[in-house]
């Protein structure tokens, strides 16, 4: 499909991260300068240049399995620590959120406009640190010059892309269901009032015209839903009214991140199929993942800064629980390559994965390549 | 007013496409085919009247260099005077099978030479006309192939150049055996709608622009075109001059699939499925509309919607994420019902049955063996 689609699922995706750490943070009464100290960290991580490079090549988007491993690595990019419970947690949320927000943007170019109310809040989390929000604002540069041009039907192709990457996702998140935007079978609201896209007219009339180009006539019908034109378009400058609420941060203090496991998706059998069919290319995606991170540079803890793990549960027995309990078919694990045996590992690759803190030991085997695939397995 | 039916379950959900449903009606086997693309692969399945399935395949798209497995973009039936083949369109290439989907009987691979690294490759919009079937590509060209009564020796024969963006939707007609009918119908994602009248050689006749707006569903009937657009309107057109009839503001988000015969059937994102009935004032000669029915699809995408019989009395429609294919029936009562009307799909059949020894190189056949005439409006 497009292949201008990753950098906006990677930042969007990020964005609804760092609003779900920031709420965990200070559920979890995490000291204010600590938190911060996270949050700078993964967001300077998350926008540092050369990734930022890497990732707005044109490219096919990745598979879940493997853009799981980058937010993986970009959760890790600090003092904090999650377990594999909580993480899954995270990334079940962020892509609920987001893709709810693409599903609900109005017109498919109002994807920037939540990317960039995004970028908006991010520029929010970062006010005292000049560096990164220069970082930022760059990417934003960034984000105008890869976007600004393309035509509605480009934009188009790549809500069909995001829509095709999130298919048969139906996770049930708990603030969705609240605010009633999520069904109980796990599918979004689509509602049919309120504003319109831009450019887009209220339904209802339809209009005749003669051989010589004159309306005739002129005729109403009922289209069954209660529409009002927009008010006005999003800003698409660096500041401005985005006019758009998609993307901004929903979650507070007092509003907890929850998700229902059960009853996630219908369509099972059909998801699970394509996960164990093993993937012939997934050596040559290792090789694309392996340049993506490979752009992440990664501050290692310096000095006596003591790390801590982050629960996206409200208890760690809740987390264990979750570990335990979460259904086979949605577990994020890299599937298990069959190329064990192939000698051309990729020294980039190897030499990254070299830098994870890994919680497990690793298991001791013969060769690097095995070594390499069984650290993969174990994020 | 129709009322809601069983719904024929599929075994995977429909990819967030346009166009994403195709109805093959076999009246004589009292059979329909349906065919949804998933993503990569694409189901075909058969029913029996009530909605009762009987019989599925899948098929996938055949695999190329790249990192992830190809996806489809559109599977479409080509019903051809002497055959009918299932075209598929991937990011690849494209894929023509037996009707059944059991044998493929051509492949022809995408040439990404002249794409630059930015622009997604990949063929969309299928057609088929006469004994030609025509497929778009994201270049804007349109593939033209020959196809033969039988077998698969089937040959490029033109590259029409028309269009400068991507190929969203082909719609053809029979041609009434004229000079200067068109016949052929191609959009893309500016909007900009091409006229064509097929043959050895295809002859661009008019061109209505779309000031960027993107049309990704076209039907072409009767001489008029019916073309719904990104902005949710639905716009009618004179096929042989371009000029517009009638204006409809008929959905609130992008449409992503028409029907017509005889009536049209306009299907959007905004989860509205409209059906409307056209005539022709007495008077004046010009296009009337009047809106027959709207069906809301709670919560739901639409990406396909086709009528199910020729007198337009039953419809199916796909949504985004959803694994089944909704149907609704007319319950108008017999003495309301329409008189049937066969489409343009059926008489095809007709003709065939009628005129078995007629090969590949006789001309298109004419319409006088039908029960259409041009002013049945």
């Amino acid at each position: 499909m497009s292949v201008r689609t990753l950098p906006l699922l990677f930042l969007n995706l990020g964005g609804e991260m760092l609003y779900i750490l920031d709420q965990r943070l200070r559920a979890q009464n995490i000291p204010g300068d600590k938190a911060r100290k996270v949050l700078n960290d993964i967001i300077s991580t998350m926008f540092n240049r050369k990734f930022m490079e890497e990732l707005f090549k044109p490219q096919e988007l990745y598979s879940k399995k493997a853009l799981r491993t980058v937010y993986d690595r970009l959760a890790h990019a600090s003092i904090m620590r999650l377990n594999q419970a909580s993480m899954d947690k995270l990334y079940d949320l962020m892509t609920m959120a987001f893709k709810y927000q693409v599903l609900l943007c109005p017109r498919p170019k109002d994807v920037l406009l939540v990317t960039f109310n995004h970028l908006d809040a991010i520029k929010g989390f970062i006010q005292d640190s000049p560096t990164i929000l220069h970082q930022v604002d760059e990417t934003f540069q960034q984000l105008t010059e890869t976007y600004g041009g393309l035509s509605a039907g480009e934009f188009q192709l790549i809500r069909q892309t995001l829509l095709i990457f999130f298919q048969d996702l139906h996770i049930r998140v708990s603030i969705f269901l609240k605010d009633k935007v999520q069904n109980s079978n796990g599918r979004f609201v689509l509602p049919v009032s309120g504003p319109l896209p831009w450019g887009t007219k209220v339904p209802g009339l339809i209009r005749t015209f003669n051989h010589k180009g004159e309306e005739v006539r002129k005729a109403e019908f009922k289209h069954g839903g209660s529409y009002v034109a927009a008010p006005k378009e999003g800003s698409f400058e660096l500041y401005g009214d985005r006019v758009l609420k998609l993307g901004t941060n929903m979650y507070s203090v007092n509003r907890p991140v929850e998700t229902h496991m059960s009853g996630a998706s219908e369509n099972l059998a059909a998801q699970t199929q394509e996960s164990i069919a093993p993937n012939p290319l997934a050596k040559e995606e290792l090789n694309l993942l392996a340049r993506l991170i490979g752009g992440m540079e990664i501050k290692k803890p310096s000095g006596p800064e003591p790390g801590f793990r982050l629960n996206l549960f409200t208890t760690d027995e809740e987390e264990e629980q979750a570990a335990l309990t979460r259904p086979e078919e949605l577990s994020y694990e890299v599937i298990n390559i069959q190329a064990t045996q192939d000698q051309q590992t990729n020294e980039e690759l190897a030499r990254i994965m070299e830098e994870f803190e890994i919680l497990d030991q690793p298991r001791r085997s013969a060769s690097k390549g095995d070594d390499l695939l069984a650290m993969m397995d174990e994020l | 007013m129709f009322r809601r039916e069983r719904s024929i379950p599929l075994r995977g959900s429909a990819a967030a496409l346009c166009n994403n449903l195709s109805v093959l009606q076999l009246p004589v086997r009292n059979l329909t085919h349906f065919g949804v693309v998933h993503g990569p692969s694409a189901q075909l399945l058969s029913a029996a009247p009530e909605g009762v399935p009987l019989a599925q395949r899948q098929l996938q798209a055949k695999e190329g260099a790249g990192v992830s497995p190809p996806l489809i973009t559109q599977v479409h039936w080509c019903v051809l005077p002497f055959r009918v083949l299932l075209v598929l369109t991937s990011h690849r290439g494209i894929q023509m099978y037996e009707s059944d989907g059991s044998v493929m009987v051509y492949w022809h691979a995408l040439d990404a030479g002249d794409a630059s690294l930015v622009q997604a490759v990949f063929a969309r919009g299928i057609a088929a006309s006469g004994h030609f079937i025509c497929v778009g590509m994201w270049s804007g060209r349109v593939l033209v192939f020959d196809i033969p009564a039988k077998g698969p020796n089937i040959v490029l024969s033109e590259e029409l150049a028309g269009h400068q963006t991507p190929v969203t939707d082909i719609a053809t007609e029979p041609a009434e055996g004229q000079d200067c009918v068109a016949d052929v119908v191609t959009a893309d994602d500016s909007g900009l709608l091409c006229v064509w009248r097929s043959g050895p050689k295809f002859k661009l006749l008019t061109r209505i622009p779309g000031f960027g707006v993107p049309c990704p569903s076209v039907q072409l009937w009767q001489g008029t075109i019916a073309a719904g657009y990104g902005n949710g309107q639905v716009r009618l057109y004179e096929a042989s001059t371009g000029t517009l009839h009638v204006q409809i503001d008929a959905h609130a988000r992008a449409i992503c699939a028409l029907d017509l015969a005889p009536e049209l059937l306009s299907a959007a994102e905004d989860t509205f499925v409209h059906i409307w009935k056209l005539s022709r004032s007495p008077e004046g000669g010009y296009i009337e509309v009047e809106h027959r029915h709207g069906e809301c699809v709670p919560d739901t995408q639409v990406c396909g919607a086709r009528f199910c019989d020729p007198s337009g009395s039953s419809f199916a429609v796909t949504g985004y994420d959803l694994a089944e294919i909704l149907r609704f029936s007319s319950i108008l009562s017999p003495g309301q019902q329409r008189k049937g009307r066969p489409s343009w799909r059926t008489c095809y059949k007709q003709r065939r049955i009628q005129s078995p020894t007629a090969h590949r190189s006789s001309p298109l056949p004419t319409r006088s063996c039908c029960q259409h005439t041009v002013s049945h409006w």
